[in-house]
């Protein structure tokens, strides 16, 4: 394995050479992957951002730097109790400086809380609360791949704009599932959209076929799904087999990630509009990080947000090599203050409120006709500037914004 | 000597030496607890104490009535929503949000007790499965819990108003003063009459019932206990994590203290406060292995009732009576 | 008369109707759970895992052996069923003396260690399974549409559930097996061989598991967790329908499935909850369940 030799050359290394790094403490920066390793999400983020975090700080070229940087990883199993009890070990014990993926919206706030106690850095890139750079935002925290309002804004918008201007929402019963909902109604009832009806089912479903069903008689074009993983899959699923899709309505999916796309197979989830903020096959650049990192993980393509993870640690490294210390605060002081460039989301940069800003785009899931192979599933429909991609930083409420 | 007070002097020999390796036991504990954080991080022992004290009080109902609650979840996640909520929004102190958290879950068994306690076995456990499954549907519903993003930044404020508990060392200290008062309680109230009268219900309901004790009564106090010290055992959980979440409601949950009861020994003292902090000690330092967690779970769940069913302490005690003898 | 409480008739049919195909799948679930807990006196907490290994399977032979629908249908219930053949042999028969708790807490640990390592194996985003060819379509009834699988679901289901019943109620066959648990020295003084008709009688509950997985295949996610949240609410199924009562457990599945399809018009969120909500009533004022015999 390719990056574990390097890991191990770069540690080597940085115990050999002059250590130039005086205000790093402890003389390692130690980066914690925390997500869930083996329920709902392992992946979408899982073992996938691992491998993501140490092709970061492999391409960072850490030995040559002479930067000692240690990947870490644990599984905080969804349980915020899990996660609070790690990340405070991590800080506490473990001398780890960051904290990074964290998937499942109250673990990502449990940790969100810790680490500004503790003066470290979150780098959140799987979990989608928007309250991270709002009411909870904080400066230690960077919220870097993605979020319900960004998903809600790119799906919501392009599609009535295509003409999708009646909505049914299939919400999961929950925080996560509500907020998407409402973020999205907003967008549709703004473009001038109207939303037929709405349906609450309960957080996890495996039968969607009444709610479906519900979604049928409503009439509305557009079946807008606000809810995540097996939730989704089943609703998409069951959508095909009731004939949703053939009888003229469409799916916008809220949160869709690749691997839910791999698991449906093209042939049920045809047609089936999303927002990401990477795909593999967007430019050259995406491709080759994508097929190393394929060989990397087991031939799969990666999600937005094991990139997510890569992009963020390398900015993260960049930051520390800028400041020559890896002191919280500071650190994300300067991750604000320089601008990102890499190779899955090219230029972008880092808003006071702690948002990464940079493109979203809309695509369309391939007809199996269409795609080329495994893993080519997407269409580009539309590409939704950095600037209007995310949430306007005055409409948040973060503290940090005068 | 007839044969009646030398089976009473044989009696009360056993019993001394049972209250002997008690004390031994006690002391070990205490001392564990009490030197642990010098090798050990503290907060990971203060949430052994918190699941400890819940372990203790569901083995209470199942070690002691033979009562097999597979809804205990609920008193640990209402007391740790009801002590959150009251610590950060109405600001109340530690000891007094602990005592809401607690009073709550206790008023929710007495009134899933009158429900529940009425049958027996497999059908008490369902009862109470159902119960804590609208508990969660409640909570998942109810607005002051934050849905699954829970109950998040709750202060852990100054006890009594004077002694600030974002201290480390005083919250441990605060930890400890409630886990080793509610190990105690149950240590008496297992020792009391009513204990013996519980025990007595377990070995042989008939029996108990021909002797004339109202055996609901007895068995509705018993539960309400474990109820009520459960919700002390959550909100104190939610105080050391600032946080109050859906998992500590769900059914899994219930299946967990099942389980680290015992693995620790089943109607044993101690054995609750092992099987906790074994499964505490797993779930957290094998955290990066992913779902070997799990399947590793699963194997010591099937080893336990293969081959020793009187778990960790249960079989240590035993090896104990037949080395001493 | 259009409506009824602001709902159109139509579909209200409609949602019976699925309420129906859901409640087969709680029918043939519950069915196998209760000839496990009926004759074998055994709490099977595996069952929701054994039915997700169905689901593997009928995957695997698909993507592996090039077997199609018919041939998973076949092959699976076996295969699975062995599986449990293999559990009962080396475990669950060692604790038949024992409380029912202990099988209770073995077939958990059971339940952890296959869901664990099918998560490990397999990811957990769950594979695709397609419609079989034949099944593809469906009719419409005017009120919606029914696709052909789903009705194909309702039916295999319910002839499985009657003749298994049927199996076990009036035959000779569950006759012996019926009085071996009752009372096992005098049946294996008869010559017959309880243990293998135990060991059998669980393979078999193992199977309509497995079966019960393969049908979900097509129109559930295969997912290493699928069977986790659908335990409790079979469980809750045959509590209602009385501990081992066959009959009990195929029309509390049905009847269920009815009540949680209506649940899902009025107050959707409360769609998983109501089985217990049910079974918390249930038990309260019958405490063998509807069907059950009262001890």
């Amino acid at each position: 394995m390719n990056w574990k030799r390097s890991f191990y050359a770069a540690a080597v290394f940085a115990l050999a050479t002059s250590p130039t790094y005086a205000q790093i403490s402890d003389g390692v920066i130690k980066i914690g992957v925390m997500n869930d390793q083996s329920g709902t999400y392992a992946d979408l983020a899982g073992p996938g951002s691992v491998v993501a975090a140490r092709m970061a700080v492999e391409d960072f070229g850490a030995a040559k730097k002479g930067m000692k940087v240690e990947v870490v990883v644990a599984d905080h199993q969804n349980k915020p109790e899990v996660g609070s009890s790690i990340a405070r070990q991590w800080y506490d014990v473990d001398k780890v400086d960051a904290i990074v993926d964290v998937p499942t919206s109250s673990v990502a706030l449990a940790v969100n809380q810790i680490t500004r106690e503790k003066n470290k850095v979150l780098i959140v890139s799987t979990g989608a609360t928007v309250d991270l750079t709002g009411k909870s935002c904080s400066p230690n925290t960077i919220h870097w791949t993605y979020d319900t309002w960004s998903l809600a804004n790119g799906t919501g918008n392009a599609v009535v704009k295509n003409g999708g201007d009646s909505w049914f929402f299939l919400t999961a019963d929950y925080a996560f599932g509500h907020s998407l909902e409402q973020q999205t109604e907003a967008v549709v009832l703004k473009n001038g959209g109207k939303v037929m009806g709405k349906v609450r089912h309960p957080f996890p479903s495996s039968d969607m076929s009444s709610f479906l069903l519900q979604a049928q008689t409503s009439k509305a074009k557009i079946i807008g799904l606000a809810n995540a993983g097996a939730d989704t899959i089943n609703a998409i699923k069951q959508g095909a087999e009731f004939g949703i899709v053939k009888s003229g309505q469409q799916f916008a999916g809220l949160l869709v990630f690749l691997t839910d796309v791999h698991s449906l197979g093209l042939n049920v989830a045809q047609g089936l509009l999303l927002t990401e903020s990477f795909y593999w096959d967007l430019n050259d650049q995406t491709r080759a990080f994508s097929k190393r990192f394929a060989k990397l993980h087991k031939g799969a393509m990666p999600t937005m947000g094991q990139v997510g993870v890569y992009s963020g640690v390398l900015h993260y490294l960049k930051a520390i090599e800028a400041l020559k210390s890896d002191q919280g605060d500071k650190v994300v002081a300067k991750m604000k203050e320089l601008p990102t460039d890499d190779a899955v989301f090219g230029k972008g940069w880092v808003r006071q409120d702690g948002r990464k800003i940079h493109n979203m785009y809309l695509f369309e899931v391939k007809k199996p006709a269409e795609s080329k192979g495994a893993w080519d599933y997407y269409k580009l429909r539309g590409t939704i500037p950095a600037e209007q991609a995310f949430r306007p930083e005055k409409e948040g409420g973060c503290s940090l914004v005068k | 000597m007839t044969q009646a007070t030398q089976q009473a002097a044989a009696g009360i020999a056993e019993r001394e030496r049972e209250q002997k390796q008690h004390r031994i036991a006690f002391v070990l504990m205490a001392a564990f607890f009490a030197f642990g954080p010098a090798l050990i991080y503290p907060v990971f022992l203060m949430k052994v104490m918190c699941f400890a004290l819940f372990a203790c009080a569901f083995n209470l109902l199942l070690g002691f009535v033979g009562l097999l609650s597979f809804g205990h979840a609920m008193f640990l996640g209402m007391g740790g929503y009801v002590a959150a909520h009251t610590a950060k929004v109405w600001g109340l102190t530690p000891e007094l949000a602990i005592l809401c958290g607690a009073a709550v879950s206790g008023v929710l068994g007495l009134v899933s007790g009158l429900i529940a306690i009425r049958r027996q076995g497999i059908y008490f456990a369902m009862i109470t499965l159902a119960l804590a499954q609208m508990v969660y549907f409640f909570c998942v519903q109810a607005p002051f819990t934050g849905g699954e993003d829970g109950i998040q930044a709750v202060p852990r404020g100054k006890l009594f108003g004077l002694i600030d508990l974002s201290n480390q060392l005083a919250m441990y200290v605060m930890v400890a003063v409630i886990f080793f008062s509610g190990f105690l309680l149950i240590y008496r109230i297992i020792h009391s009459p009513f204990g013996q009268v519980l025990k007595a219900i377990r070995e042989n309901e008939t029996r108990a019932i021909s002797l004339g004790y109202d055996i609901n009564r007895y068995k509705l106090l018993a539960y309400v206990i474990s109820a009520t010290l459960s919700g002390v055992a959550g909100a104190t959980n939610a105080l050391v994590f600032q946080l109050a979440a859906l998992n500590s409601v769900h059914w899994t949950m219930s299946g967990e203290v099942v389980l680290m009861t015992l693995l620790g020994g089943l109607g044993t003292v101690f054995g609750p406060v092992v099987g906790a902090l074994v499964l505490l000690a797993m779930e957290n330092y094998l955290a990066q292995l992913g779902a070997w967690v799990t399947i590793a779970q699963g194997v010591i769940f099937v080893i336990c009732v293969l081959t020793f069913r009187r778990g960790i302490v249960g079989e240590l005690m035993a090896f104990f009576k037949h080395w001493s003898r | 008369m259009s409506e009824i409480f602001g709902i159109p008739t139509q579909a209200l049919f409609g949602q019976l109707l699925i309420g129906l195909i859901n409640g087969s799948f709680y029918a043939l679930l519950s069915l196998g759970l209760a000839v496990i807990f009926g004759l074998l006196n055994i709490i099977n907490f595996a069952h929701g895992a054994q039915y997700m290994m169905g689901a593997f399977c009928a995957w695997f032979l698909l993507n592996k052996l090039g077997l199609g629908y018919g041939w998973a249908l076949l092959i699976t219930p076996p295969v699975v069923g062995a599986s449990g053949i293999v559990i009962e042999r080396l475990m669950l028969s060692r604790l038949y003396k024992l409380d029912h708790l202990y099988g209770f807490l073995l077939t958990f640990g059971l339940a952890l260690i296959l869901q664990g390592l099918f998560r490990q194996e397999f990811g957990s985003s769950g594979l695709p399974y397609p419609i079989p060819n034949a099944l593809q379509g469906g009719q419409n009834l005017g009120f919606m549409f029914l696709p052909n699988y789903r009705a194909w679901v309702v039916v295999a289901s319910l002839t499985v559930c009657i003749a298994t019943w049927f199996l076990i109620e009036k035959t000779r066959l569950g006759a012996y097996l019926r009085a071996a648990t009752e009372n096992p020295q005098l049946v294996q003084a008869f010559g017959i061989n309880v243990p293998r008709m135990i060991m059998l009688t669980y393979g078999f509950g193992v199977a309509l598991a497995a079966l019960a997985g393969v049908m979900a295949a097509p129109i559930y996610s295969v997912n290493p967790l699928m069977g986790e949240n659908l335990i409790i609410v079979v469980f809750a199924v045959v509590v209602i329908g009385g501990m081992g009562s066959i009959m009990g457990s195929i029309v509390t599945g049905f009847m269920l499935g009815l009540v949680e399809g209506l649940t899902k018009v009025f107050y959707p969120e409360a769609s998983n909850t109501v089985i217990f909500v049910i079974m918390a009533i249930v038990l309260m004022i019958r405490p063998a369940g509807l069907f059950g015999a009262q001890k």
